[in-house]
């Protein structure tokens, strides 16, 4: 990436910021809100103490952030994997049945162990789409959809039958040992490893992908399937399967980190549309891997903040999927309007998407 | 004697639950047809739901909430298509982003007006329509002929969909514009305002589904919509994007539900899930062309005019 596209980017991330708080202030007051008094509240909300930022924003940003580099993984090499909601339930049932049976070892084995078979069974979701798309040419946007639902699905017999809490009365498991529970690690607040593990991901990533041979071949089949194919430095199926396996991997992952940090059991509904709120983390970052760490915060801070605003300002807190929505927009119009203005190489372009669906 | 009772009971659930899922995807599938995947549709059946119930209870007028959940739901589609056409956006992210601005916007709409606390709002309900005569025919008289006024909508659109799609140059046009935009735009056909038309009518059919949602059940619910639109881009897959087929995959996703509620509420402790799951890993081996090839609009999802460099 040359410095003059770095620029293009972050200048299109911070318009897309602007043009959104723009449409929500009128919005707002379209609405008879004042539009400085609900920033007020949400901003408290989000970062008026220590406490809340580590307890609420930053806690809520983890899942965000992990879903969002699994989004990335996949967006960046060219893949539309719109199944990380999917992957993200494998990765929470696979987590949550593992935790509750390694309660009687210690720490240091169970904890990596269940995030193990989080990743595992994220990356597994991920699998039949790759499958299909590799074998069959059949396009992933529709798979991974549907792999969405069987999951939602799966989760709901999981939560009912197998795994049913042990009074059998509530559709959710029973709560996972005290020693498969992840450290908090700001004393007072709620703030676990999680975060730590999704900082290191991000880091990997962004080596693996700027650093390696492999990255650069990924980078490249993003970019122009045909480039990399005539240039015979990679074969493509091996690295569609990279792809879908590391993105449903970080999306099984976050399961994990959510049933070993947060919630220590599996529910239905545990995921609010993390996996399609992570598609608008991972474009507002442009495809950054440490953007991503960023933009997770920030949709962490709105999210954390609706309550606050709900409380305080009497914003009713479905304001947040709103403005969720109008970001994407937002970014998706700045691209287009900026670059076109600079006459810069557009960003998602997707000239050899092969959608079969 | 109690047996052939509850089939019915099951088939006439079965129905009703099935049509706004047909109604759906009838409309995505002429989207589709002319190569544009519009996953943003669940925004428009939300905005539908939301629109036809503030219509139907300003008026207290069923067909008024009808129209205006249609014009809701073309509404958002318009954005789609503002997006995806005018500036040329990828339609993955643009649906995404509509879908989930209509789930945002309806839940701040409704909260505004109705509160926070989920104040309950009543609406005329849906009667149904019974056909003289045919309500009478034992057995399919009451499974077919005495449902609401959306499923005799969606009697007529089968047909007439079908014979707009094959057998009338307009159809032709359509999907050529879907198959290879660059030969139908050589043959003089305006490629955009093709594809424009075709998401309007997706939209205004999504909201027409929205509106039969909320006044089917007399009131609106915040995220009611309950991913009918992505369950309706399945269901056009499985119906090979042609109108008969549609409506019998719609079937088959709506009888799975029945079987649940019927199962839950026989107190059965069979698990219900896996009914729910089937129609979905039936449509992934739908995909892998276990019941013969499924071939899907050749420019699909694709942009257009295609991207240069």
């Amino acid at each position: 990436m040359t410095n003059r596209d770095s620029w293009i980017a972050l200048a299109v991330s911070l318009s897309a910021l602007l043009l959104t708080a723009l449409l929500t202030a009128a919005a707002l007051a379209l609405g008879g809100y004042s539009p400085l008094v609900v920033l007020q509240s949400l901003l408290e909300g989000s970062f008026g103490s220590l406490d809340i930022f580590f307890g609420v924003t930053l806690v809520r940003a983890i899942p965000l952030v992990v879903i969002g580099l699994a989004v990335t993984v996949a967006f960046k090499s060219g893949v539309w994997n719109i199944g990380a909601e999917g992957q993200f339930y494998a990765g929470s049932m696979a987590g949550v049945w593992v935790g509750l049976s390694v309660g009687d070892y210690p720490s240091f084995f169970s904890v990596p162990l269940v995030f193990l078979s989080a990743a595992a069974a994220g990356a597994i979701w991920a699998l039949l789409p790759a499958l299909m798309k590799i074998r069959l040419g059949v396009g992933e946007v529709v798979t991974t959809i549907l792999m969405n639902f069987v999951a939602i699905h799966l989760v709901s017999y999981v939560v009912r039958w197998p795994l049913q809490e042990s009074r059998g009365v509530f559709p959710n498991t029973d709560l996972i040992d005290e020693s498969v529970r992840l450290p908090i690690i700001i004393p007072g607040t709620g703030l676990h490893l999680g975060f730590v593990v999704a900082v290191i991901c991000v880091v990997g990533l962004s080596i693996f992908f700027n650093n390696t041979g492999m990255g650069f071949q990924l980078r490249a089949m993003g970019g122009s399937k045909e480039a990399t194919r005539v240039s015979g430095r990679a074969r493509i199926p091996m690295l569609l399967i990279v792809t879908f396996l590391l993105s449903g991997s970080l999306a099984g992952l976050a399961g994990g980190i959510e049933i070993t940090g947060r919630t220590f059991a599996l529910y239905e509904g545990m995921s609010p549309g993390w996996g399609y709120t992570a598609i608008a983390v991972a474009l507002l970052a442009d495809l950054n891997f440490i953007a991503v760490l960023v933009t997770g915060i920030f949709f962490g801070a709105l999210e954390g903040g609706a309550g606050a605003m709900q409380r305080e300002a009497g914003i009713p807190a479905a304001w947040v999927s709103g403005i969720e929505a109008l970001v994407l927009l937002s970014v998706l119009a700045s691209d287009r309007i900026l670059r076109r203005l600079l006459r810069s190489k557009k960003k998602y372009d997707v000239k050899e998407r092969e959608l079969d669906v | 004697m109690f047996e052939s009772f509850s089939i019915v009971l099951f088939l006439e659930a079965a129905i009703r639950l099935a049509v706004p899922l047909a109604v759906v995807a009838l409309g995505e599938s002429i989207t589709e047809r002319s190569g544009v995947l519009n996953i943003g549709i669940e925004g428009s059946i939300i905005a539908g739901a939301l629109c036809g119930a503030l219509a139907a209870m300003e008026w207290s007028s069923i067909l008024l909430g009808m129209v205006f959940g249609a014009i809701g739901g073309g509404l958002v589609a318009m954005v789609f298509a503002i997006f995806v056409l005018g500036l040329n956006s990828d339609q993955i992210i643009t649906g995404t982003a509509t879908t989930l601005a209509g789930l945002g916007f309806t839940g701040v709409i409704y909260q505004a007006r109705f509160g926070t606390t989920g104040s309950v709002i009543t609406l005329p309900v849906l009667k149904s329509l019974e056909v003289p005569f045919l309500r009478d025919i034992p057995i399919l008289g009451p499974i077919f002929f005495q449902q609401s006024i959306t499923v005799y909508f969606v009697y007529f659109l089968v047909p007439a969909l079908w014979y707009f799609l094959f057998k009338t140059s307009w159809g032709l046009e359509l999907r050529s514009v879907g198959e290879d935009p660059a030969v139908a735009e050589e043959a003089g056909i305006r490629v955009l305002f093709v594809r424009f038309l075709a998401i309007l009518f997706g939209g205004l059919s999504a909201g027409l589904a929205g509106a039969h949602l909320a006044l089917d059940s007399g009131t609106f619910i915040e995220n009611m919509s309950g991913g009918r639109g992505f369950i309706a881009i399945a269901v056009v897959v499985l119906g090979r994007w042609n109108p008969v087929p549609i409506v019998g995959a719609a079937m088959f996703f709506g009888a799975a539900s029945a079987l649940q509620f019927l199962l839950q509420s026989s107190g059965s402790n069979l698990p219900f899930p896996f009914f729910l799951m089937l129609p979905y890993v039936l449509t992934l081996i739908a995909l892998s062309g276990w019941f013969g090839r499924t071939k899907a609009p050749g420019s699909l999802a694709l942009p257009w005019p295609p991207k240069s460099g």
